[in-house]
């Protein structure tokens, strides 16, 4: 159903002009927050058990993309923590390691360093993250700055204050730009769900973000409050999986944003799985960014497969 | 095994049965006690997800309902009429926090009794019927500020006869406004439902609710017959069936007897062109596959603006692709079984007529297990308004799907029923939305939402979905004297 003007517009055959994007943003159905609050709050009574549970802590190990962003992050907390997402359990070679790290542009020489050959990509933020509020230019230099550094993968934020004042037109050309200065890196496009507020307005950041040619839509910079929520995840999911039928492109989904528990994460996977579908069960079409997730998804593992929980001692801690 | 599988099929996660002691033999529930059946009679109920006896259950005969009722007269006359409105309060919230404290049980026992998945029972059913206790607590002492005069005066006893589709959920809509309201109550559960009355019964028991003044007796017609014809109640509150209800009123004429009748209904869960799509086919999925349709309220006719046929209905059957049908104790399972063989016959009857009146049928590739009573989630598109599906209640999982063009369409199809319980109405738009609720020829219109019950809502039909209201300061209404 989507309107042919999507298809369109995802051809780059329309100006992206305010008028034209609101035109096709605001004609997106309808999204109700009562009932997409009830279908989160329902999916998140699932109950994982035995094998699926099991095949669902590995799959979001290897989706987590491993995050230290702070003031006070070096060279060395980097380090540690590059090693930690290749070999995320020392004692068990059968855990499988992370999809990415994520650091600030400044730092991705160093994980680049730390991951060259381990199959772990880096990602970085850029675009002066977390607020976004810089000139284009500056953001640019931002987006260049990690890239020459070796990042494999790029999380933008969009500016907030432009989408919520109706200038669309200028939050898609950001986008588009900082697409093409990723050149091959894939795009992650944070929408800082918890800005936005309303749900039709995370439905709408999504369609412009892919439209604009993200790889990825992100909830949060995991710098406000509320970071991902459920609802907010499903909305995203429900957009990716439209804009697939739309177009025929698949964009990835990445919730961030203070998921700590395996009980959490497994939600989400049910999220993903019963919204967008199945095939979108992969690391590389959903992702995870957290840090302290993974010690407890360690943990379940283990007490999934030995039946007895070990003190936190027993794992790592970066 | 873990690694590179793309799928994630959740695995078994059953409730335990154990939490629960189903008594092989069951007597009726009489002035505090249970008791044997002067009938000598029994039947046995059925785990409908399996067809295996559950237990055995009293039938009760014309006498036992006669000592039922005389029971409950003489509660009414020698305490529970005439104690203070604050004391009656008491006992409700007992009940009301033991049914929370025995939840799982409860939950159980009613997935067992009733093929409906333990999702439903647990997060619907229960904290509902402990609801219902709280909420007329409430009322029991403030009686006089109702709006049915100073100083409203209970009826007497009621006689109450409740459907097998929410058994517990029933009784506590039963029972709960009519406790507070002063009332003794003699309660007939389904006889494919029992169980949980009983479990009730033994609640009021473990409340010490004084003798009298909750009495269960189990069986089929002919027990509610007795119990409805009784010249020994003042009230007969009755949910069910159309076809019964005609009987019971044209039984009750010139009696000079209160009744309030819940039947059935065919409901329109109308969906406009500009109405929030995902969360409109969750609605619809909640209207008519909740408790596998089996629901009064059903959403059973979906009324869809014809420029947004083709995409809800596509958008219906991938959501339909999801839900899991299968074992009611499953805590993921979406859709349980079908109450009864009887049901089951009707509501594969009523699909084949529509069958063969034209429509066409669709359902998820989905494995029925072999024992058990059960049904897949089925939609008919292309039907019309004088096909049998568009119009006699089926009271199963199977949506009949029609479409509209304009707002007043909708209206005049919606109404195009001799039932008016529930109607859905779902638009981005709040203006439309109080134009279509005031036109609705029905007793509850929910707004982009269906199928949501609250104790202070009250719920109650027009034309051959009944009278009367349960719920909120209208139900009591059913069971006070001005």
């Amino acid at each position: 159903m989507l309107p042919g003007a999507v298809t369109a517009q995802v051809n780059g055959e329309i100006a992206a002009t305010d008028t034209a994007l609101r035109q096709l943003l605001h004609g997106l159905p309808g999204v109700d927050q009562v009932g997409t609050e009830a279908r989160a709050a329902s999916l998140a009574t699932r109950s994982i058990k035995k094998d699926s549970k099991l095949w669902a802590l590995d799959t979001a190990i290897r989706m987590i993309d491993l995050t230290t962003l702070e003031g006070a992050d070096t060279p060395g907390k980097v380090q540690a923590m590059c090693a930690k997402a290749v070999r995320p359990d020392p004692t068990d070679s059968g855990v499988p390691s992370v999809a990415a790290v994520c650091v600030y542009p400044d730092l991705v020489g160093v994980a680049r360093g730390s991951l060259d050959g381990s199959g772990v990509a880096v990602a970085s933020v850029a675009t002066a993250f977390p607020s976004g509020r810089a000139s284009m230019k500056v953001k640019l230099a931002d987006v260049r700055e990690a890239i020459e550094g070796g990042a494999d993968e790029v999380d933008m934020v969009i500016d907030r204050g432009a989408f919520l004042s109706g200038r669309y037109g200028q939050v898609f050309d950001e986008i588009r730009q900082v697409r093409e200065a990723c050149g091959r890196a894939h795009l992650k496009v944070i929408l800082e769900t918890g800005e936005l507020v309303t749900l039709d307005n995370v439905a709408r950041a999504s369609w412009l973000a892919m439209t604009g040619g993200a790889d990825f839509v992100k909830t949060s910079t995991g710098k406000v409050t509320p970071a991902s929520t459920p609802a907010a995840a499903l909305v995203m999911l429900a957009s990716v999986r439209d804009f697939a039928e739309a177009s025929g492109r698949q964009v990835g989904v990445k919730v961030a944003g203070g998921i700590r528990t395996a009980k959490d994460a497994i939600r989400y996977l049910v999220l993903v799985k019963e919204t967008a579908g199945p095939e979108w069960l992969t690391p590389s079409l959903f992702r995870i960014g957290a840090s302290s997730l993974l010690n407890d998804l360690l943990m379940q593992r283990s007490k999934q497969l030995t039946g007895a929980y070990a003190g936190p001692d027993y794992f790592t801690i970066d | 095994m873990p690694g590179d599988s793309r799928t994630f099929d959740y695995a078994p996660a059953p409730e335990s049965s154990d939490i629960v002691t189903v008594a092989p033999k069951n007597g009726l529930f009489i002035s505090g006690q249970f008791v044997e059946p002067k009938s000598g009679r029994s039947f046995v109920t059925l785990n409908p997800a399996t067809e295996e006896p559950l237990a055995e259950v009293a039938e009760a005969g014309e006498g036992d309902v006669d000592f039922a009722v005389q029971a409950a007269r003489a509660a009414f006359e020698g305490v529970w009429g005439r104690m203070k409105g604050r004391e009656r309060a008491k006992y409700l919230y007992r009940i009301a926090r033991i049914i929370q404290e025995r939840s799982r049980e409860f939950a159980v026992l009613e997935s067992l009794d009733n093929g409906k998945p333990i999702r439903e029972s647990r997060d619907v059913d229960v904290p509902l019927a402990a609801a219902h206790f709280f909420y007329h607590a409430g009322w029991a002492d403030k009686l006089g500020y109702a709006g049915l005069g100073p100083s409203p005066r209970p009826l007497g006893v009621a006689g109450q006869v409740i459907p097998w589709n929410f058994p517990l959920l029933m009784a506590a809509w039963k029972l709960a406004p009519a406790l507070a309201a002063g009332n003794c109550c003699v309660l007939k559960p389904a006889e494919t439902t029992p169980l949980t009355a009983l479990l009730l019964a033994e609640v009021c028991q473990q409340a010490e609710l004084p003798p009298g003044v909750v009495n269960v007796v189990t069986g089929a017609g002919a027990t509610g017959a007795a119990l409805v014809t009784h010249p020994g109640v003042d009230k007969v509150a009755f949910t069910g069936s159309t076809e019964v209800g005609k009987q019971i009123r044209i039984a009750l004429a010139g009696t000079g007897r209160h009744l309030t009748l819940e039947l059935g209904g065919k409901a329109a869960n109308i969906v406009f062109d500009d109405a929030p799509i995902d969360q409109t086919v969750e609605g619809i999925v909640n209207g008519i596959f909740f408790n596998q349709g089996q629901v009064c309220c059903a959403g059973s006719r979906l009324l869809v603006q014809e420029s947004v046929t083709e995409l809800v209905v596509e958008r219906l059957k991938r959501r339909l692709g999801t839900l899991q049908l299968g074992d009611p104790l499953d805590k993921n399972t979406d859709i349980g079984a079908i109450n009864s063989s009887v049901q089951l016959e009707k509501i594969t009857e009523l699909s084949h007529s529509g069958e063969d009146e034209g429509a066409e049928r669709w359902s998820p590739p989905c494995d029925l297990p072999e024992h058990g009573y059960w049904f897949p989630p089925t939609i008919f598109t292309g039907v019309s308004q004088s096909h049998r599906i568009a119009r006699e209640e089926i009271f199963g999982p199977v949506l009949s799907v029609l479409t509209f063009r304009t707002p007043a369409e909708a209206v005049a199809k919606a109404n195009n029923t001799p039932y008016g319980l529930s109607a859905g109405v779902w638009t981005e738009k709040g203006s439309r939305i109080l134009w279509m609720a005031g036109r609705m020829g029905a007793g509850v219109v929910w707004a982009n939402t269906f199928n949501r019950f609250d104790p202070a809502s009250p719920f109650g039909g027009y034309k051959e979905s009944g009278f009367g209201r349960e719920g909120g300061r209208h139900g009591l209404e059913a069971y006070l004297r001005a």
